[in-house]
């Protein structure tokens, strides 16, 4: 059982969970992930770590309440619990100095970002972010990530804030002005393909970071698998983190909804029980 | 064979198939004495020593025969601390059934049958009769602290074993419960997982600790364990990654691993979604791929789903078919179809990343290989498609890297196995291994013997230091 410590929520459908679990707070760092079971009938499913404190020995995640498992964890609230965490897993961002850096982030994949972002930025790179959401109430985590000493660029899909229209159009702006050596996106799979896009032409390296379905997470039941390079890659143990321009993401949207119909099932069941529909 | 099918009764075919309740009932009391009656009680038994747990096997069907239930039960214990899993998962035809002499001219004793029958007559009493080792050793042999990695079989059987000589043993289980293979793996209709409880709830009463969600090599390594003092380790991490085919159509959204699909339904309890989370998918036409007990597992899983039709396609002919008589047979009863001499060449989907069909090419079989099974060769322009919409494969494992990867000096083998001698004893001084980490994927109780023989090994290096 693990305690909640902390509960935030950042936008209507996006929350902020803190709890204690001091083994996984001391062997943590940005880029890996936990896989959650929230109570005795749960679903197992991964969450990209957001921060950790060691001294408190706490460990937080920011997660969109989407489905019935997400939905329970944001549900939760300060001294509840959460039954199962697991972790810390997938290898963690390279810590070395790679020079120019634009770190991406998309959706609740913002908050995902920014533990990237502070990695890279303490391992002496020079870090831009473009974070982008589809309206300025939907914006998570801009404080955050300003707060690393970042040039940070907004993007919404209406224009309600930041400049109107996709990260992937202040991307195209910035690699036309100067030379990056590193792009590390995280958010949508067709956010991350179209950075994947945008960035080719540049022939910069790209890094996503990706949130298959999983089970386990330690690489014994391969549902998390995609192709990459025309082999078979599992996000759990090879990843999280992949060279975008290798990914075939048209496969990958495919896999991420193979349980789509189910899911759909489920969120009625649980709304059902919960009593918000008959 | 047949002896054990007229002894037992089961739940019929047509039945079963409709839910996950365990399929033999057992033996009656009645049955049960009858059966050890039969027992020749030979001064030199043979049947011990197809037996990798050590069960003094004549003794306790002699306790059976006299109606000393209890201390049946007492003389498994003794030596396996899993009798109902084992009376019901152990392929005894091939070990102590087999050596028992009563089988050179008609049916040998039902060993399993009579071992499951005291470990459930045990169970029911359990409000009446407190199991003799459940209560907490004391810890004594010197305070050392032991570290065993996995709560599977080998696992769960060598921390019970080092508990018993007064370890202060702790298990580190990666997964929220323990069990291992026990728990993900093997159906609720093959090995009821309260039973499984039960039995790991005795280990873990000997007062080995248990700590779940906890994956060393990640939330730990085991120099941090070295650091807290720990002074011997017990790697017994499984079978891990699943293979594939290596053929085209192979991420398509219906391809399961048999781990992923096993673990979706029996750990994840898939098969009461959606009171559960877990959610399937089952088609109607369902390909299981491989013919070993996990194969058996996966279409009888299948089929209790709702599938209409379950094929095994399998590349050689029945005699190679790894998996037990007994679950074959039951496959067989039913309803899975058989198609064999097969072999999967590619699987094709539709836009949307369904499954439509596979296509397979026909072989025969040419020479024995190096393992001495004969060689599948496949027959040219045999190509023949199959409409399928879910594919299951059970082909294998390979060793998982995530723990091995972080102890750098530990010796491997070509596909990652852990190096283990007949002790369990790796290249690294106090690191042991056992199950199918070192020996690929294997059964439950040859698991538990590599876990009882490292016990030992780890006794005597603690001793020497």
């Amino acid at each position: 059982m693990y305690n909640v410590t902390k509960k935030e929520q950042l936008n209507p459908d996006i929350c902020l969970v803190e709890f204690e679990a001091p083994d996984i707070a001391k062997a943590a760092r940005a880029g890996q992930f936990i896989i959650l079971r929230i109570d005795e009938k749960g679903e197992r499913f991964p969450l990209t770590i957001y921060d950790y404190d060691v001294k408190k020995g706490t460990v937080c995640v920011v997660c969109q309440a989407v489905g019935v498992s997400t939905k329970k964890l944001c549900a939760l609230n300060k001294n509840d619990f959460i039954l199962d965490v697991a972790g810390p897993l997938g290898h963690a961002v390279s810590t070395e100095k790679i020079g120019n850096i634009i770190c991406i982030g998309g959706g609740v994949g913002t908050a995902e970002a920014y533990p990237i972002t502070k990695a890279y930025k303490e391992s002496g790179n020079e870090v831009k972010v473009i974070i982008g959401a589809r309206n300025k109430s939907l914006l998570i985590c801009e404080k955050e990530l300003k707060s690393l000493g970042v040039e940070l660029y907004v993007a919404t899909d209406d224009g309600s804030y930041g400049r109107k229209g996709f990260v992937t159009d202040v991307l195209k702006e910035l690699l036309s002005k100067q030379k990056y050596d590193l792009i590390y996106a995280i958010g949508p799979i067709v956010m991350m393909k179209a950075v994947s896009q945008a960035a080719k032409p540049y022939n910069i390296k790209t890094l996503v970071s990706l949130n298959s379905i999983m089970i386990d997470g330690t690489g014994m039941c391969g549902g998390c698998r995609i192709k990459y390079n025309n082999e078979s890659k599992f996000t759990c143990v090879d990843g999280p983190e992949f060279d975008a321009s290798l990914i075939d993401f048209d496969e990958l949207i495919k896999r991420q909804g193979r349980f789509s119909d189910k899911e759909k099932l489920a969120l009625h069941e649980y709304e059902c029980r919960l009593g918000f529909k008959h | 064979m047949e002896h054990k099918k007229k002894l037992m009764k089961e739940q019929l075919p047509k039945e079963r198939i409709k839910n996950f309740n365990e399929v033999p009932f057992g033996l009656t009391e009645a049955q049960a004495v009858a059966e050890a009656s039969r027992c020749l009680n030979c001064r030199n038994p043979f049947c011990v020593k197809g037996c990798p747990a050590e069960i003094d096997i004549p003794a306790f069907v002699q306790a059976i025969k006299n109606k000393k239930f209890k201390d049946a039960i007492e003389i498994i214990r003794k030596t396996n601390n899993l009798p109902a899993v084992c009376g019901r998962v152990c392929p005894q035809e091939d070990q102590c059934e087999k050596f028992c002499i009563l089988g050179k001219k008609g049916a040998p004793i039902a060993i399993g049958y009579l071992e499951r029958f005291v470990a459930d007559w045990e169970m029911a009493q359990a409000n009446s009769l407190k199991p003799s080792t459940a209560n907490p050793k004391p810890i004594t042999a010197a305070h050392h602290k032991v570290a065993v990695i996995g709560a599977g079989p080998a696992g769960l059987t060598c921390a019970a074993d080092l508990a018993n000589m007064g370890y202060d043993v702790t298990i580190f289980e990666a997964l929220h419960s323990p069990g291992g293979v026990l728990m993900y793996g093997i159906p609720e209709f093959r090995l009821p997982k309260k039973i499984v409880e039960k039995e790991v709830g005795n280990i873990t009463g000997l007062g080995a600790g248990l700590k779940l969600n906890y994956i060393i090599g990640r939330t730990k390594t085991i120099g941090d364990l070295k650091k807290e003092g720990f002074k011997a380790f017990f790697i017994a991490t499984g079978a891990g990654l699943p293979n594939f085919l290596g053929i085209p159509g192979e991420e398509l959204n219906g391809v399961y691993s048999a781990n992923e699909f096993l673990t979706r339904i029996n750990l994840m309890k898939a098969y009461k979604f959606p009171e559960y989370d877990t959610p399937v998918n089952i088609g109607e036409k369902i390909a299981v791929i491989g013919a070993g007990n996990v194969a058996m597992d996966s279409a009888r899983c299948a089929l209790r789903m709702g599938a209409k039709k379950v094929y095994i396609i399998y590349r050689r002919s029945r005699e190679e078919m790894p998996a037990r008589a007994e679950e074959i047979e039951r496959a067989e009863e039913e309803g899975v179809i058989f198609n064999l001499l097969t072999n999967p060449v590619r699987i094709t989907g539709d836009e949307k990343g369904n499954i439509k069909e596979m296509t397979c090419l026909k072989n025969k079989l040419g020479e024995p290989d190096e393992g001495g099974r004969r060689r599948p060769i496949p027959i040219p322009d045999s190509e023949f498609s199959i409409p399928i919409d879910t594919v299951i494969c059970a082909v294998g494992n390979d060793p998982n890297p995530l723990l091995v990867s972080t102890v750098k000096e530990i010796i491997t083998g070509k596909r990652g196995n852990i190096v283990a001698d007949e002790e369990g004893r790796t290249s690294v001084e106090g690191i042991f291994a056992g199950g199918d980490i070192v020996t690929g994927a294997a059964t439950v109780i040859a698991a538990m013997g590599a876990g009882k023989k490292a016990a030992r090994a780890v006794d005597k290096y603690l001793k020497g230091l």
